[in-house]
């Protein structure tokens, strides 16, 4: 062999890795990477489509703009809520008592704003402060007493359903004021459509910009871009053009809530601090292997109190959303199946139930699946009993998909 | 060699750790000097205390008793990011990576460059650097830890404890899963680093290894100090104190072996 006429990129110079360079090569990846049980996205875009087709032909409503925007409200509730989960999850841990938590707080706010009458964000504020709290609570009983969180936030959610329940009192539900900007939030405020048009070219043109300055940075050291430019532009391309559709067609309609907004934004900086920050980086170690996280001087009962105080205070938030969806607090808030729409959401989204795997964008997914499914069953005319009885199928579906995924990915080498 | 360390000043030094686990005491009155650029070895039988004694060294236990000075000061390690912190790095025996993470993550774990926004670049041309100083094949620092090798995972190890720049490497078994030619490759790797002026404290049942790298061989026994030796000592003399006994397994064996041929002859 001649001497090759420049040096190899750093990364480049083991002659056993095969390296996907083009548009075809990351095809080509992405089809090893699903085969070996990183299924990523994949199930929730089957999904996705199988339930769309069904319920359409069903009923063709379930796709008129309008039902969808009706989707995205009441989306964003569990969403916040299933956030939170996907935090907890991805330490290897679970909060059984979020949907009690989003009850609880829907009856203190209920309580402060309409029965005591003062100032809403006040109200917020408490509830908030009482889902931090809760956390706070489930960390320590973790970290003290080494109290199994499955067990400490079933007692939770029994406690905190008496609670909710004494809060609200004998006459079992506050109506909340429907002028208030509170329940117009929850129930009517969309954005303007030139608002929603640039939100909808926003990541594409930011996947582009970070892209290209990573290559450029990237390259100055030496290390090489894998996929290149032409993956990028495709990338973005494609995610541009599907907002861009949906945007357009839910514009057709009432348009896009600021409620959704609300819960993207959160699901975006959820994800930024959990892959781009050292925090992020300290969970994903601790669901995958506490002991090694600790040894490298990781504080594993700080992370856990970080994770499960954010659980509950978005538990809350979420529970706060859907009284002001509803315009009341009752005693049925949080109660049936939240709880379970909320992780069976998490998981649906790619988040592993065995820690250390997961996404925030796996709440926005997976409750988006989630809520379909729910909307068209409503549709169709099921009763709670039915549609009880087919999404627990659901979630368990979803758990199998994700231990079939594990088993994979360990006899692939791939954790 | 002897005189120049009995000048300079030890990295690390023990007097009278103890250690227990309620009624056991599984280590008593331990000494231990480290002098920069040394290889100390610590050999024992199973349950002699060695693997106590990293995990003292290291700040996951802590000592019931006794004295622990780094740098000539005196020094309390109560968790394994305050070791980290002084300059003392482990390679424990069980690797302690995350499997779910990739390379460079689990090189810097703990030790993330620009901690509120990750510089994924920087780290990981330090990572492609560092694995490259220790000659390292790994294929990729983007693939999952689960992919690799026992070897290449102990490498790994190996090097995510040189990132903090420490003063002292701690090696648990570092051969206990090696083939031949990854064996002298970590044995290569030790040498290394204590011509970099570090202390390296190796602890392995390979007598062949710890005979091949070690400045000075520190035997436990029963979790007490059980003489200090050299690799020119014999191999008896050690294997008695390791044992506790002249007339041990390993006497008895090879005495056994020489009978039939001297039979023979």
């Amino acid at each position: 062999m001649t001497q090759p006429n420049s040096q190899p990129a750093l990364d480049r110079s083991d002659s056993r890795v095969r390296h996907d360079e083009d548009l075809l090569g990351a095809i080509r990846g992405f089809i090893d990477r699903v085969r070996s049980g990183d299924l990523g996205m994949l199930p929730v875009i089957v999904g996705l489509v199988l339930i769309a087709t069904v319920f359409w032909s069903l009923n063709p409503v379930f796709l008129a703009p309008n039902n969808l925007a009706n989707l995205l409200f009441d989306a964003a509730a569990v969403g916040c809520i299933s956030l939170g989960i996907v935090c907890v999850l991805i330490l290897g841990e679970i909060d059984l008592s979020v949907g009690s938590m989003s009850g609880l707080a829907s009856a203190i706010l209920g309580v402060i704003w309409v029965k005591i009458g003062l100032p809403v964000p006040l109200a917020i504020l408490v509830a908030l402060a009482a889902g931090a709290f809760m956390g706070l609570v489930y960390a320590t009983l973790l970290n003290r007493f080494g109290m199994p969180s499955f067990v400490s936030t079933l007692a939770g959610l029994l406690a905190m359903l008496g609670l909710q329940l004494y809060l609200l009192g004998s006459t079992g539900s506050i109506n909340l004021p429907y002028a208030s900007v509170m329940v117009r939030f929850g129930q009517i405020y969309v954005m303007p459509a030139w608002f929603s048009y640039l939100l909808a070219i926003a990541p594409g043109a930011l996947m582009l910009w970070l892209g290209i300055d990573r290559m450029r940075r990237r390259a100055a050291v030496n290390l090489s871009n894998p996929g290149g430019m032409s993956v990028l532009l495709a990338k973005s391309g494609i995610l541009t053009v599907l907002l861009l559709v949906a945007v357009h067609y839910l514009n057709q309609g009432r348009g896009i809530p600021w409620m959704f907004g609300l819960f993207v934004a959160l699901v975006v900086g959820m994800n930024y601090a959990l892959t781009r920050t050292k925090w992020g980086r300290a969970m994903f170690a601790v669901g995958g292997n506490r002991e090694a996280a600790r040894r490298s001087g990781i504080d594993v009962h700080r992370i856990r109190i970080s994770a499960f105080m954010l659980c509950s205070t978005l538990a809350a938030l979420g529970g706060m959303l859907a009284a002001s969806r509803l315009a009341s607090s009752s005693q049925q808030a949080g109660t049936g199946d939240v709880n379970l729409n909320a992780i069976a959401a998490a998981v649906i989204g790619g988040t592993s139930l065995f820690g250390g795997r997961g996404s925030a964008w796996s709440a926005l997914l997976g409750v988006i699946v989630i809520q379909a499914i729910s909307n068209g069953l409503t549709l169709l005319n099921l009763s709670s009993s039915l549609r009880y009885m087919i999404t627990g199928a659901v979630l368990a579906v979803a758990v199998i998909v994700d231990s079939l995924a594990r088993q994979s990915r360990a006899s692939h080498g791939r954790a | 060699m002897a005189e120049s360390q009995s000048s300079a000043q030890p990295i690390l030094k023990l007097r009278g750790v103890s250690k227990q686990f309620g009624a056991v005491q599984a280590l008593e009155d331990i000494e231990l000097d480290v002098y920069p650029g040394e290889v100390v070895a610590l050999v024992g039988d199973n349950g002699a205390g060695k693997s106590t004694l990293v995990k003292v060294l290291a700040g996951v236990h802590q000592p019931s008793s006794g004295m622990i000075e780094f740098m000539g000061k005196p020094v309390s390690m109560d968790s394994p990011g305050k070791a980290i912190e002084l300059g003392i790095a482990t390679v424990f025996q069980d690797l302690a990576l995350c499997e779910n993470l990739d390379v460079v993550a689990n090189l810097f774990l703990g030790q993330e460059l620009s901690p509120w926004a990750l510089d994924e670049v920087q780290m990981e041309v330090q990572a492609w650097t560092l694995l490259r100083e220790l000659s390292a094949r790994i294929p990729s620092v983007r693939e999952p830890i689960a992919s690799l090798s026992g070897g290449q995972r102990q490498t790994v190890a190996i090097a995510r404890s040189l990132l903090t720049n420490p003063r002292i490497i701690m090696l648990d078994e570092p051969t206990a899963a090696l083939g031949v030619a990854q064996t002298a490759e970590v044995l290569n790797l030790i040498e290394r680093v204590r011509d970099r002026d570090l202390g390296v404290i190796l602890i392995s049942h390979n007598m062949e290894d710890v005979r091949a790298v070690a400045d000075r061989i520190v035997v436990l026994r029963l979790g007490r100090n059980n003489g200090v030796f050299t690799a020119a000592d014999s191999n008896s003399d050690l294997i008695a104190a390791i044992t506790g006994a002249t007339e041990n397994a390993v006497s008895r064996r090879q005495a056994r072996k020489l009978e039939p041929a001297g039979d023979l002859t």
